[in-house]
């Protein structure tokens, strides 16, 4: 953008034409409609709220969030965090928001995966293999997202009891009550252990951006892997070495009604996480096909004239490709996912819709329960939405 | 002035017209008048009740294959129908959930609500509702498979246990279990169909709500026998119909249908036996019958209301034995006070 | 290409023309390429194949050989489902559909009402398949959906023509479900058009109000519009004046499908190029002619695919007013299991009720998948 390429007479502004109070005037048109459209908005949420707060006096209900305070006395499934029916409302919504986060990451992780292998194997010159997914994703699309969570609750309910249990490797119970599997018991090196590898990872990312570099500079590739794994592998195990080494496994084992010990995955979880990811994979499927086709046919033939195989066509230069197609609706599916978890309420996982939904039944405060409800979904999504625009910044085409 | 700049002017004012139009219905409310009963009187310009019932309860509201809801809290909804309009299909019924329930009522979506309420402290004042009555007296217990081998509550540290959330029976569990002591493991499933999937699925070890509901869950299924209803009931369960506060005409009205139901069975007035009811001596059946007194009239219905509940549902021993003992329930608390010891007594019918 | 064959030798008289050899052309030929083209491309097949075979005929057992189609219904209404239980699950008990479907189809409608409901429905497929036809996309449309809606409302409440009035409460099953998603397009694609030009309109108030009503509306899942419309909408209006349970619901999914639909007309008003806004402006159009006019026209045919997409995920998500107690199709399926004799049938029931939705999702994406490459064809080389 040098000067020299900008005709100079548009360099100057237009001259500014004084505002006349006339209807014929754009501008004042502007104003006039921004006022009124403004104005009947405002005045039709005045009256919503004067009618809210009439109808709370006439019934008594206090407004405020002064509850979250109060013991809550809701038995809660499944935490990530320490909770019992002692603790306040304010602990149990947050635990609701903690297990929604929980499905909705893993859930988005697994989707991903099992979305783009469908999505590549629609275009799989197995005539079985494309034919079935395509029905897979033709038939899950059509059906109702709670038809399907229901349905995958009654089938994992129509596993063995936890005393049949089925032991499918040693230490791992599948039964109507979860799958029971084998746990470290957490100590302090664990814990340092991890530090240690999310430091791992910093280190290696910074060692492949200098490597880059220098291979930018003399044309020089240089192995990242070896720093890579010394970095993400040794850290951590020399780290717990040095910290004692503890090796202690919970295993689960049954006693009394429950298997005790060990971590479990509960069936209202396992339901629905996998009515999600199965899902949202056949969107994303659709997704990730539609990205491959967007790439110029050319640049597979190229490829191909270069010597690469199938696998690597599609990882080095379709793939990188298709991501800038394929991001964007990305987003969005990542965040239907999350909004979808909500339906959890149906089939009793407890999120936060349905943690929060029991406790404005219980304490009969519906405005505040509802603005939680969309609090944390609108700092979730808004959360995914900037972190999709950046990575899509990030791997867009940088044009000239 | 130019032709255009009056016509902004104008428009102006049509714009401000139309913004308050929008908020003039805020003006226009004005306070129900006292005296008469507004909900009746609403009622009778509409031409029909509405209550709220479950969205789904077998025994209690549930629609049949041809879509007919039938049930003891129907029933409760169709005598007050009666009592209005001598018509017991004068009644629309809108479906609730736990949830909205209470919305429903104090909104005046519903007139009145018959769906299985329990009557707390809590509900009848800070809610602003009144209870008209306890039709059914229930508390809750849990149910267990009889292979568990499991005969008491105090058995159950350590089981999982199905429950439905938002009610009171979730607050009674952890109550009961803070101070038995006992760890349990909580299912917790809105949907009543879908809990009691995950109880006989084995999802749970136990099952709690009101009694009731058990023994209607056991009593269906193939083999009874191999359910287990544990002894210890946890709490009181009070159940009956309930109307907002305010209007005392109409929740006098909803109350003393309850009372004449079990006034009838007390007198062994049955669905059969009204029509000869004329002929009976006595004068507690005469009042009841609207032959002597002006108690209908008192209430502002037709003084024969209770003839034409009764002889269309039956008394209260009627409509529980044809609802709720099919099921499994046995009348157990809600016998009859006068003559099998029971909790169910109606003030006198005078 | 074409000089090689022209000078290739011409096939002797007299010796027939061979065909192919037949590991070329032919149902081998196909095979070969297409399911054993490798060792790695045979394993997949093969075990596919005997998965799908597996899974096929356990369907079959399951749904007809083992399946039972009634059963006898005792004098007090108590249907005897002994039988259906004994089968332990290695049947289906279409009894269960067979005594419930109209329960499920038409919900608590009065029973002798039922050819009202099933009208409505067989109206709006109609309704959906004229809707679908190139020849009707202008303003013809208007017009029909007015009066199909209208014959449809004049149909389900009734008070005309000698047809006695059922109230709102009534309604259930099917038709809710086509009433919920097809109201609510049709009263959210006007909302959304509004909404769009707003959003690409340079008067900022306006703009601002567009942006934050499809932000929030999107940022947040239907089932907390559902609970606003179920909780908390009653506490908005003055005392004493109220709207029906359906009608709020009606009222959130119309709010909710605003927001979608906005941004896929947004889409189309800015795939079109800016020479048709500069065209329309060298005219002299005010702003509602050339909106009118020039600019919709052209950007909503080419939105006609993902508004059909929309479409179908509105009517997926009405099922939803399960979780606040509306009798649409997927309620209605739930509660007929309900009773006592029929508990425990619930995949039957998922079986039929799905199948409804399937039916219908798969003819709209079917219809819009066509549409689309019919569309795009100019963009294939």
């Amino acid at each position: 953008m040098s000067d020299t390429t900008v005709d100079p007479r548009y360099r100057r502004k237009p001259p500014k034409r004084p505002l006349r109070l006339s209807w014929a005037d754009e501008r004042v048109r502007g104003i006039v409609w921004q006022i009124l459209v403004v104005g009947a908005i405002g005045s039709v949420i005045w009256w919503l709220w004067s009618n809210t707060v009439h109808n709370l006096e006439v019934r008594r209900i206090a407004t405020g969030f002064g509850f979250l305070n109060r013991e809550a006395g809701l038995p809660i499934a499944e935490s990530l965090i320490e909770y019992d029916p002692t603790h306040t409302y304010f602990r149990a919504l947050l635990v609701g928001v903690l297990n929604t986060l929980k499905v909705a990451v893993v859930g988005i992780v697994l989707a991903t995966i099992l979305g783009t292998l469908i999505g590549i194997a629609r275009l799989s010159k197995n005539y079985l293999v494309a034919k079935l997914s395509a029905f897979y994703v033709e038939v899950i699309r059509d059906l109702p997202l709670l038809l399907q969570l229901l349905f995958w609750y009654t089938i994992l309910q129509g596993l063995p009891g936890p005393r049949q249990a089925l032991q499918p490797i040693e230490g791992v119970f599948l039964s109507n009550r979860g799958m029971k599997m084998p746990a470290l018991v957490w100590e302090n090196a664990h814990t340092a252990a991890m530090v240690a590898f999310v430091a791992g990872i910093v280190l290696t990312w910074l060692y492949a951006r200098q490597a880059r570099a220098k291979q930018m500079a003399d044309g020089q590739p240089r192995k990242v892997w070896p720093a890579a794994v010394a970095l993400m592998a040794g850290l951590p195990v020399l780290t717990w070495q040095v910290m004692g080494a503890p090796w202690e496994i919970d295993w689960p084992a049954l006693r009394g009604f429950n298997f005790r010990g060990g971590m479990n995955i509960s069936p209202e979880y396992a339901a629905l996480l996998i009515g999600l990811v199965t899902y949202t994979a056949g969107f994303i499927a659709e997704v990730v096909r539609a990205g491959i086709l967007s790439v110029n046919q050319g640049q597979w033939e190229a490829a191909q004239a270069l010597g690469l195989r199938h696998g690597s066509v599609l990882r080095l230069i379709v793939m990188p490709q298709a991501l800038r197609v394929i991001i964007p609706p990305m987003t969005s599916n990542y965040l239907n996912l999350t909004k979808n978890s909500s339906l959890a309420v149906a089939i009793g996982y407890q999120d936060i819709v349905s943690i929060a939904n029991t406790t404005l039944n219980q304490t009969g405060q519906a405005i505040e329960g509802i603005a939680i409800i969309m609090a944390v979904y609108l700092s979730i999504s808004l959360s995914i939405s900037l972190f999709m625009n950046w990575y899509n910044a990030k791997i867009a085409l940088v044009e000239r | 002035m130019t032709q255009t700049s009056r016509s902004t002017f104008l428009r102006a004012i049509g714009a401000a017209l139309i913004a308050g139009a929008v908020s003039a219905p805020a003006l226009a409310q004005q306070p129900a008048a006292g005296g008469s009963s507004p909900t009746v009187d609403a009622i009778r310009a509409r031409g029909t009740l509405i209550c709220g019932v479950n969205t789904g309860l077998a025994g209690f509201a549930q629609p049949d294959s041809q879509g007919v809801w039938r049930g003891f809290d129907v029933d409760y909804c169709r005598a007050v129908a009666i009592a209005l309009f001598n018509d017991p299909d004068k009644v629309r019924f809108v479906p609730t959930t736990a949830q909205n329930r209470f919305t429903a009522l104090q909104s005046g979506e519903v007139d009145m609500l018959s769906r299985n309420t329990t009557w707390t402290l809590s509900r009848d004042t800070s809610l602003g509702f009144d209870f008209t009555g306890i039709n059914f007296y229930d508390g809750q217990g849990f149910m267990v498979k009889a292979s568990l081998g499991v005969r008491s509550a105090r058995e159950l540290n350590g089981a999982t246990i199905c429950v439905q959330p938002g009610t009171t029976t979730e607050q009674n569990l952890t109550d009961w279990a803070r101070a038995s002591r006992i760890q349990f493991q909580p299912v917790v499933i809105e949907r009543l169909e879908e809990v009691v999937n995950a109880y006989l699925s084995g999802r749970c070890d136990a099952y709690t709500t009101d009694v009731s509901g058990l023994a209607a869950t056991r009593a269906v299924q193939a083999r009874p026998a191999d359910h287990v209803i544990l002894p210890e009931v946890i709490s009181k369960e009070p159940l009956g119909p309930l109307v907002r506060h305010g209007d005392q005409r109409f929740a006098d009205l909803v109350r003393w249908v309850h009372f004449g139901l079990i006034t009838a069975e007390e007198l062994a007035i049955t669905s059969q036996n009204i029509g000869q009811a004329a002929n009976d001596a006595r004068p507690d059946v005469q009042r009841l019958i609207g032959r002597s007194g002006d108690l209908g009239r008192m209430l502002g219905v037709d003084n024969a209301f209770m003839v034409n509940i009764v002889s269309r549902l039956g008394n209260y021993g009627q409509i529980f034995e044809r609802n709720l003992v099919p099921i499994g329930i046995q009348r157990g608390p809600n016998a009859l006070w006068t003559t099998a010891g029971g909790l169910q007594y109606a003030p006198p019918f005078r | 290409m074409s000089d090689i064959t022209a000078n290739s030798p011409p096939v002797a008289a007299g010796s027939p023309p061979r065909s192919a050899p037949i590991t070329a052309v032919g149902p081998i030929a196909w095979l070969r390429t297409n399911l054993f083209s490798g060792w790695l491309s045979t394993a997949v097949t093969l075990v596919l194949g005997y998965l799908v075979i597996r899974a096929v005929m356990g369907f079959v057992d399951w749904a007809f050989i083992n399946a039972i189609w009634s059963v006898p219904v005792a004098p007090n209404g108590q249907a005897q489902t002994q039988a259906c239980r004994e089968l332990q699950g290695s049947g289906a008990c279409w009894a269960v559909v067979t005594e419930k479907h109209r329960f499920m189809l038409f919900g608590t409608y009065p029973y002798e009402q039922h050819w009202r409901p099933a009208l409505v429905c067989i109206l709006f497929v109609a309704l959906y398949i004229v809707s679908a036809l190139k020849r009707f996309w202008n303003w013809t449309l208007v017009p029909i959906w007015i009066g199909t809606l209208t014959a449809i409302g004049v149909l389900m409440w009734g008070g005309l023509f000698g047809l006695p009035y059922v109230p709102q409460e009534r309604w259930g099953g099917l038709p809710i479900t086509l009433i919920l998603a097809t109201f609510g397009l049709a009263f959210a694609f006007p909302l959304s058009i509004l909404v769009a030009l707003g959003r690409r309109s340079s008067l900022p108030a306006i703009k601002v109000l567009c942006i934050l009503y499809v932000e929030l509306i999107r940022g947040v899942p239907l089932i907390s519009l559902l609970f606003m419309a179920s909780v908390m909408f009653p506490l908005f209006l003055p005392e004493g004046m109220n709207i029906d349970k359906l009608l709020r619901a009606q009222i959130a999914i119309i709010l909710f499908a605003g927001a979608y639909l906005a941004e896929v007309v947004r889409a189309g008003l800015q795939a079109l190029p800016k020479g048709q806004y500069e065209a329309a402006d060298a005219m002299g159009l005010s702003y509602w002619q050339k909106t009118g006019l020039i600019i919709l026209p052209q950007a909503l045919r080419t939105v006609i695919p993902p508004l059909v997409n929309t479409f179908i995920g509105f009517f997926k998500d009405t099922s939803l007013v399960l979780i606040i107690g509306i009798f649409d199709l997927l309620t209605a399926g739930k509660t007929a299991i309900v009773e006592p004799s029929w508990q425990g049938f619930g995949i039957e029931v998922y079986v039929f009720v799905g199948s409804i939705y399937l039916v219908f999702c798969f003819a709209m994406s079917k219809y819009s998948a066509g549409l689309e490459s019919d569309l795009n064809r100019h963009r294939r080389r």
